[in-house]
């Protein structure tokens, strides 16, 4: 943090970072709008916590040009929070989420982000698109025509503008026509005003209103632990597509403490929990923002354009966000996952769907995540389970056979190297060579127990040899350096 | 410790940096490698769209549209890179010099000298530009990243022709870090044989003649034709007019001897004398 890196980050793209972050600043109040009805609370819920977000990142981010704000993987954990013990507790939870990401920042969780791979990842973003998309359908379930005709339009408008000028965003388009022709022509359909409470001043600081007893603390730490791992997760997964979009590397560990001093800042104002958006990130990159500038002039011209235009906000009809919402989920949606779905390997293309059926089953990124890693690391440890292989040779006088064992040995292989012994063949002495197998776990040692035994219960004199290399990588202090010939020894 | 570093980078005064390599590296009797590094700016946007509007795809799309760009600006700047190395290998065989080598890399100049340090006996770089109307109002944040950086010997080249010198100054303190600039003058090649003037600014006192005397001594013991000047006023003030009148001169002095607070208040004599000084300069640590 000297002088050089903060110029480079704050000034070296002012021109690109001030249209992007307004660009931005026109997208967020939509999404901040949606995703707090989503959570059920009032609109300025979600605008405080954007403004704030937003703002607080763009100093203690650890990547420059990311956009953090309300999101819809953290509104869909809050839902039954908020319906049950209201805003106060969800407030509270959002100091508390804050706290947790900071603790995983400092003990530098953000590396284990090396586990979940690129199908889960994938996965991720196509059931955030469908949560989104599955969130406006509320708004588009039991209505007049007329609310699908403004949705409609809203989307050609959204989609058909560009064509014309790229100069103006063209969900600000969207918003103003469709505004003006719900009020010019007075026409009854819901808009925002109808959802909530609008920020009528500048945030204030205030306590979460909450005991501060065990008792709330037990209740609000799952959902804390939840948010705290959905938000990093989701905030990993968008600072990495920030990194390959734009080709320069990020602070991970500094970005985990940064969405958590950004959380409890946006607790204490009166804001719900937020974290890193991909669809936005992609939209300022695409605007050109590259650097923090365009992360705070995102949050702040958000919060002006709400506080003095409110009256105005007021009148957008939920028709216009739900377009503009519609917009984000196809962009956010991974396409080309699904047009490789048969071309990638089956194992892999099976964990993107667990992944977004476990995610939009249970409304819980974290749920969905879980079991795509868990399933990825079972796929993988059956694939290097097959690589073992068992040669079989015997003397000229069939007195001894010898069984050279080469390959991976765990608890994923061990039942086939056992399989691969004939105990049934009457032999004076079995030999068994493992010095060109690895034996990584306690099981693999007990399947080579068993065989002997095995072996000695039928009368063999055995005899293991190349054990001492063989269980090298036993040792969980084993590690494979950048040592010349290291990984070689490895293979053998 | 065995080869001089030249840093081209194809800008007006390129000529004077290959030239004064070339000087350097006959005088150190050492082999001498050209270096162009390949700067990208990542933090600076290709593109701006701002229609906002992001569709099936999108993500991918403009992953393809971005490294596209990059893709096509990386060919054009390795391109010219190597025609640059190619003209300044040739402009250095054409001055008898043999001994030369081109390498191209990709990063920022400060980290590529740096990782070059180790075999480094010099470095030469330009200063990379100049205001309009000829003040240097402010060092060049390359080159002064450079000399802030690396352990080994700088020469910054100004100017756009290079002029062989026939005499170099050392802007002399008395400080530890001046006295060791001068010892490293008196065992170095690269300027033997040239006659010298040690330059000092302030009050003439009886410590800074003996100080001026014993540094002449050590060089004339070294062979040097060693001459001394005491001229009382700021160095940034004084020493700059003693300059001028050198003629084909090399200035030579320690770098930063302060600490990194003051510099950052007060500025450095160090970077001041860059800053205003028409003569090229070595800068020793």
């Amino acid at each position: 943090m000297n002088l050089e890196s903060i110029r480079r980050d704050w000034l070296s793209n002012v021109r690109g970072d001030l249209l992007a972050g307004l660009v931005v600043a026109l997208a967020l109040i939509p999404e901040a709008i949606a995703f707090s009805i989503i959570a059920g609370v009032d609109p300025k819920v979600g605008l405080y916590a954007s403004f704030s977000i937003a703002v607080i990142l763009a100093f203690t981010g650890g990547r420059p040009g990311m956009i953090s704000a309300a999101t819809g993987a953290m509104a869909l954990v809050m839902v039954v929070l908020v319906k049950e013990h209201g805003l106060q507790y969800l407030l509270a939870t959002t100091v508390l989420t804050g706290v947790l990401q900071i603790v995983a920042g400092l003990l530098k969780l953000g590396r284990l982000m090396r586990f979940v791979s690129r199908s889960v990842i994938t996965g991720f973003v196509n059931a955030l698109a469908i949560l989104i998309f599955m969130a406006q359908l509320p708004e588009l379930t039991n209505v007049s025509w007329v609310v699908y005709a403004m949705t409609a339009a809203g989307l050609a408008i959204i989609y058909g503008f560009p064509y014309i000028t790229r100069a103006v965003p063209s969900p600000l388009v969207t918003i103003v026509v469709l505004t003006g022709v719900a009020m010019a022509l007075k026409l009854d359909i819901r808009t925002v005003g109808d959802m909530g409470q609008l920020p009528d001043s500048l945030p204030i600081f205030l306590l979460p209103d909450v005991p501060l007893t065990l008792a709330t603390l037990q209740l609000i730490l799952p959902y804390a632990l939840t948010l705290a791992v959905v938000g990093l997760l989701e905030s990993m997964m968008t600072a990495s597509i920030v990194d390959e979009l734009t080709d320069t590397p990020s602070n991970k560990s500094r970005e985990c403490v940064g969405q958590g001093v950004a959380n409890i800042a946006t607790g204490f104002i009166g804001g719900m929990a937020g974290c890193a958006m991909i669809g936005q990130s992609v939209i300022n990159v695409k605007s050109g923002g590259r650097g923090r500038l365009s992360t705070f002039v995102a949050g702040f011209f958000l919060l002006i354009l709400v506080v003095f235009l409110g009256p105005w906000v007021k009148q957008i009809p939920m028709a216009a966000l739900v377009s503009v919402m519609i917009m984000v989920s196809i962009g956010t949606f991974s396409w080309d996952s699904i047009r490789k779905l048969r071309e990638h390997p089956p194992s892999s293309s099976l964990v993107m769907i667990a992944t977004v059926a476990v995610t939009v089953s249970t409304h819980d990124l974290a749920k969905g995540v879980f079991v795509g890693v868990l399933l990825s690391g079972l796929f993988f440890a059956h694939k290097v389970g097959k690589v073992l292989r068992i040669d079989r040779s015997i003397d000229a006088e069939g007195g001894v056979r010898t069984y050279g064992v080469v390959g991976q040995v765990f608890f994923a292989s061990a039942e086939t190297f056992i399989g691969a012994f004939d105990f049934k063949e009457v032999v004076p002495k079995v030999h068994i060579d493992v010095s060109r197998a690895h034996f990584w776990d306690i099981t693999a040692v007990s399947a080579l127990d068993k065989v002997v035994l095995k072996f000695q219960r039928e009368g063999a004199e055995v005899e293991v040899t190349g054990l001492n290399e063989a269980s090298a990588t036993l040792v969980d202090r084993f590690a494979v350096h950048d040592k010349p010939g290291a990984v070689e020894q490895l293979m053998h | 410790m065995n080869k001089v570093y030249a840093c081209i980078d194809g800008q007006s005064n390129t000529a004077a940096v290959i030239d004064w390599a070339v000087w350097s590296a006959q005088r150190l009797d050492v082999p001498l490698e050209f270096l162009h590094v390949l700067e990208r700016h990542p933090e600076r946007a290709a593109i701006s769209d701002y229609s906002g509007a992001i569709g099936l795809g999108a993500q991918d799309a403009l992953l393809h549209e971005l490294s596209e760009i990059d893709a096509q600006r990386g060919k054009l700047a390795q391109e010219a890179g190597r025609r640059l190395l190619i003209a300044a290998r040739e402009r250095a065989a054409a001055a008898d010099l043999n001994c030369v080598d081109g390498r191209l890399r990709h990063g920022e100049l400060v980290d590529t000298v740096l990782e070059m340090e180790s075999d480094a006996r010099l470095f030469v770089l330009g200063e990379h530009h100049r205001a309009a109307g000829g003040a240097r109002l402010h060092l060049d944040h390359h080159v002064e990243r450079v000399i802030r950086s690396v352990k080994r010997p700088v020469l910054i080249a100004t100017g756009a022709q290079f002029l062989a010198p026939q005499r170099f100054v050392i802007a002399f303190d008395g400080s530890t870090t001046a006295r060791k600039t001068v010892a490293m003058v008196a065992g170095s090649p690269l300027l033997a044989g040239l006659p010298v003037l040690l330059a000092m600014a302030g009050a003439e006192t009886v410590l800074a003649r003996r100080q001026l005397d014993e540094a002449r001594q050590s060089l004339a013991a070294a062979g040097f034709d060693a001459a001394t000047a005491l001229v009382p006023g700021e160095p940034e003030e004084v020493l700059p007019a003693l300059l001028k009148s050198q003629g084909a001169a090399l200035l030579v002095m320690g770098a930063y001897g302060h600490s990194r607070i003051r510099q950052l208040i007060v500025g450095s004599t160090t970077t001041t004398l860059l800053r205003v000084s028409e003569l090229p300069v070595l800068i020793l640590r």
